[in-house]
């Protein structure tokens, strides 16, 4: 037997310091790992979606032609609105064939083919200018065209010219126009504003597409939900954590709610369809509906919360007021609510957090697979008109086929985490500012 | 042209809490007067007398004012029944086919009605030629599937005068009941009225009805899911949707649609999900809560409790765009490890919606969720247990592994099925990134569905909800809603039954 102390140790002291230096190490590998995954999602989530906030545009001059424009000469709106996007087609390729003639560009391209590389939706623009200032026919007018999703893509190295030899939306003559415009200096990215306050827009026109309208379903959703689960959930933790009685009622609601909260998100979905939509008829795909699941499904997380922060008043300041006086109901909305209410706050805005990322639900209410094309006017059309909601519009992008729509997908998240993470520090901010430790 | 204006809940409502309002300011005031203004003779506070009359005018007429809302709509539903051909309505399900025209139509007319498209004398025309009606209602902005049928407009007249009525006697009766009430209560304030006590129990009462707002919920959800299931077991057998072996909906009839493919592609997710994220999670949990020093705790545990807050709309994307195309290069056709030697020239992978993919992905989002409970069961043991066993010697890892996690598995296990439930309800990661296909395989490469995917997609589009490949969806539903709800209460039951008592 060799001699040990305590310099030299034997081989089990050996031994059992290795493992325990293994167990530590598996430890932080787990850390590291999770660590690991986070930064991959978040560059993931940022190197992808930044792209959707530029977008690149075109500024070209097209002279409106009054003979095509107003054939009448009368300068009538009625009568210029009769000529359709179609119309204005031509002057599009006029426009492009004039810059060939002042030797802009070189392409041998037909001017037509050159239109292409415009959003679809450039007539539309044109056209909705003229007719909301008359004035404008028969003179040169600058305008900002969106250009189309591949040749944005091109701007954004997402499309390269080995990608669209099978494409038939775009060609390598009209990449070559682009690279001319572009030194040109009259076609570039730029901040894309439209992106954030814009709407949805069909499968063909990515570049178009926008996230506001869906901004709007979900305060919409998030408005319902505070409306209803705030007070309802108030006033049931103030029942369950103040007035119940120690009986089973009191134990089957409790052992209802956690359940409740533990439910998956698409069972209430299936629930919002069966009795809002199918039994009371309410309208489809409405964010009334929405906000209303959402509420039902927020509000547990709130009474757990609100049902901790009562608690944690000291049952001292319930005495006192009662010692003067106050009835059992005075004291807690006078003294014990105020006292929880920072509390109260903070899971509410947690709960309005976690209600604003939730999509399976809204999948079921049909918040999907449509384009709401105009913001709501007022608050009942907020309410009531079909809308879609941030991470819905999120998965319905993440659906369609054109690629463009992924980077739109990435930069809806990336507003989407924008108001989680704030709505979070808010929470914090208020936790760290008002808690009291009794 | 008073119905239509009172007819709307929102001014009705209004109208009502101008009341409520009106009838706190009189009864405080009267309540007041009564007691010569001077306060102190009166029982209560004169705010309660105000509050006693609000309180007696809002609540009956509110309260009446919501059954009528719910109620109404089956009662016409019920009257315009009797108005449809019986060849219509012979099946179950072109009943609520004709019966969804029928509202549709009504809900036209009122449209146009409102637009000033149509007025009662050209509706009453329209007796005779109602083909006109679909071009009409299009441009109004409701859509008709199919040319309006005569009986389908006589049923749609006889519901919106119907409405009309009920609209106008519902403005009635919760109008008088709001005066009423209001009168009640301004009557009755005075020195000798215990208006807080009154006041009091009102509140208090309110404060139960929100409380079991809960209960309401789960019945609810039992209620509309287990009477569609009924609806759909009627339809289909039972035998094929629990113990069949293929899921094949099919719209024209004789559906195979059996809960067992999509139960293997559930677990298999669920499976690999765990498999990720219980030695991470457990073993975070561990280092945090033993080894870490305050400062690197104090950082660690919110970053990883941010993968918690993610959206999983957000985690769906990220499997769909980025993990499923990452392993279709490793796995799929060329990559290092296709296996495509083995598999005669068939890559491992060849789709980026896979088992895998969905799997690890929801395995990172259940990180978070298994570390932090795990960490609150691990802080639970006493410090004592482990002193002990340091002094005898044990190094910390010897005392984590023969002392701490025995104390702490009962609890443990119950987070890992916490976590099971979470992952088996979990919907819009799999959606994205799991596939569509229903197949029992156990090449985790493979595209396979879930429950919930299913759910979605039975659900979402047009939907017919008489058609056994619709009312499926519910008894998924259910079966999802008591799986999930067993996993609870088993992990509540083995929390509490094994909990070491220490004190």
């Amino acid at each position: 037997m060799t001699q040990t102390s305590l310099l030299r140790q034997d081989a089990r002291t050996v031994r059992r310091n290795r493992a325990e230096k293994r167990f530590r190490a598996y430890g932080l590998v787990a850390i590291g790992l999770g660590m690991l995954m986070l930064v991959i999602l978040l560059t993931t989530i940022i190197s992808r979606g930044t792209g959707a906030f530029q977008q690149t545009y075109l500024s070209l001059e097209v002279t409106l032609d009054a003979a095509v424009l107003d054939p009448t000469g009368s300068g009538d709106v009625a009568q210029i609105s009769k000529v359709s996007t179609f119309g204005y087609k031509p002057l599009l390729a006029d426009a492009f064939a004039q810059l060939s003639a002042r030797g802009v560009v070189q392409s041998q391209l037909d001017p037509d083919d050159m239109a292409d590389i415009l959003s679809p939706g450039a007539e539309a623009r044109m056209r909705n200018a003229v007719l909301a200032d008359p004035a404008l026919i028969g003179r040169s007018v600058q305008f900002d065209f969106l250009t189309s999703g591949r040749v944005d893509g091109y701007l954004k190295e997402r499309v390269t010219r080995a990608s669209i030899v099978n494409d038939s939306n775009i060609n390598a003559e009209q990449l070559d126009l682009v690279d001319e415009l572009r030194a040109a200096g009259v076609l570039d990215k730029r901040f894309n504003i439209a992106f954030i306050t814009g709407s949805d827009s069909s499968d063909a026109r990515p570049e178009a597409a926008g996230f506001g309208v869906s901004m709007v379903g979900s305060l919409s959703m998030m408005l319902v939900v505070l409306v209803l689960a705030l007070p309802i959930g108030v006033a049931a933790s103030i029942y369950l954590e103040e007035f119940a009685p120690k009986n089973w009622i009191t134990d089957v609601i409790e052992v209802n709610i956690s359940n409740l909260a533990a439910v998956p998100s698409i069972v209430f979905g299936i629930l919002g369809l069966a009795v809002f939509i199918n039994y009371m008829h309410l309208p489809n795909s409405a964010p009334l509906v929405g906000g209303l699941v959402l509420t039902l499904m927020t509000l547990p997380t709130i009474i757990i919360s609100t049902r901790a922060s009562l608690k944690a008043v000291p049952p001292s300041i319930r005495d006192a007021a009662l010692g003067v006086g106050a009835s059992k109901m005075q004291s807690v909305f006078h003294h014990v609510l105020p006292l929880a209410a920072p509390g109260i706050l903070t899971g509410t805005i947690i709960g309005l957090a976690q209600a604003l990322g939730e999509t399976a639900p809204l999948l079921l209410i049909g918040m999907v697979g449509f384009i709401a094309s105009n913001g709501p006017d007022s608050i009942n059309e907020a309410l009531l008109s079909p809308n879609s909601a941030m991470p819905a519009q999120i998965y319905e992008w993440a659906k369609r086929a054109d690629p463009a729509f992924y980077e739109r997908a990435w930069g809806g998240i990336i507003i989407l985490l924008v108001f989680l993470i704030s709505m979070n520090a808010v929470a914090v901010l208020l936790r760290r500012r008002f808690e009291r430790r009794w | 042209m008073l119905a239509p204006f009172f007819g709307t809940p929102l001014t009705l409502f209004l109208l009502v809490l101008a009341i409520a309002l009106a009838g706190y300011g009189l009864a405080r005031g009267r309540a007041l007067a009564r007691a010569g203004g001077d306060a102190r003779l009166l029982h209560s506070l004169p705010n309660y007398y105000g509050m006693t009359a609000a309180m007696f005018a809002s609540v009956p007429a509110l309260g009446v004012m919501v059954i009528w809302l719910l109620a109404q709509p089956m009662l016409i539903q019920n009257a315009v029944l009797p108005l449809l051909p019986a060849e219509a309505v012979e099946t179950g399900g072109a009943t609520s086919l004709v019966l969804s025209d029928v509202n549709r139509v009504a809900e036209g007319l009122d449209l146009a009605v409102a637009q000033g498209v149509l007025d009662a004398q050209a509706i009453d025309a329209l007796r005779e030629d109602p083909a006109t009606l679909r071009a009409t209602l299009a441009g109004v902005g409701v859509a008709l599937g199919s040319e309006v049928q005569p009986f389908v407009l006589a049923a749609a007249q006889k519901a919106r005068a119907l409405e009309a009525r009920g609209d106008l006697i519902r403005a009635g009766v919760v109008i008088v009941l709001a005066l009423a009430g209001a009168l009640l209560g301004i009557r009755a304030a005075g020195p000798a009225f215990r208006a807080r006590n009154v006041v009091e129990r009102g509140v208090l009462a309110l404060l139960v009805v929100a409380a079991s707002l809960a209960i309401l919920t789960t019945v609810g959800i039992v209620f509309s899911m287990v009477s569609e299931s009924v609806n759909f077991f009627s339809q289909h057998p039972w035998q094929d949707f629990f113990l069949g072996g293929s899921w094949a909906p099919n719209f024209r009839g004789n559906s195979e649609l059996s809960i067992l493919p999509l139960l293997w592609g559930t677990l298999y997710i669920s499976f690999i999900a765990l498999a990720v994220a219980v030695p991470i999670g457990l073993f975070a949990a561990i280092y945090l809560s033993e080894y870490a020093s305050s400062g690197m705790r104090a950082v660690a545990k919110p970053l990883l409790e941010i993968l918690a807050g993610i959206p999983t709309i957000v985690y769906g994307l990220f499997a769909l765009l980025t993990v499923g195309p990452f392993l279709v290069d490793v796995f799929g056709t060329g990559g290092a490890l296709s296996a495509e030697g083995l598999r005669d020239g068939d890559p491992l992978m060849s789709g980026a919606t896979a088992v895998m993919t969905a799997g690890l992905v929801m395995g990172i989002m259940l990180i978070p969720f298994v570390s932090s409970l795990s960490d609150d069961i691990i802080n639970a043991v006493p410090q004592s247990l482990r002193d002990g066993s340091y002094g005898l010697g044990a190094t910390p890892s010897e005392t984590i592994r023969n002392v701490v996690l025995p104390a702490a598995l009962p609890g443990i296990v119950g987070a890992i099925l916490l976590a099971t439930s979470r992952a088996i309800g979990e919907t819009m990661i799999v959606v994205l990134g799991a596939g569509a296909i229903a197949r029992f395989s156990g090449n985790p490469f493979e595209a396979m569905t879930t429950i919930t995917t299913r759910i979605v997609s039975q659900l979402t589009g047009d939907t017919d909800f008489s058609s056994p490949e619709t009312l499926v969806a519910f008894a998924l539903g259910l079966t999802l809603f008591v799986l999930t709800l067993g996993l609870n209460v088993i992990a509540l039951y083995i929390v509490r039954k094994y909990r070491e008592q220490y004190e």
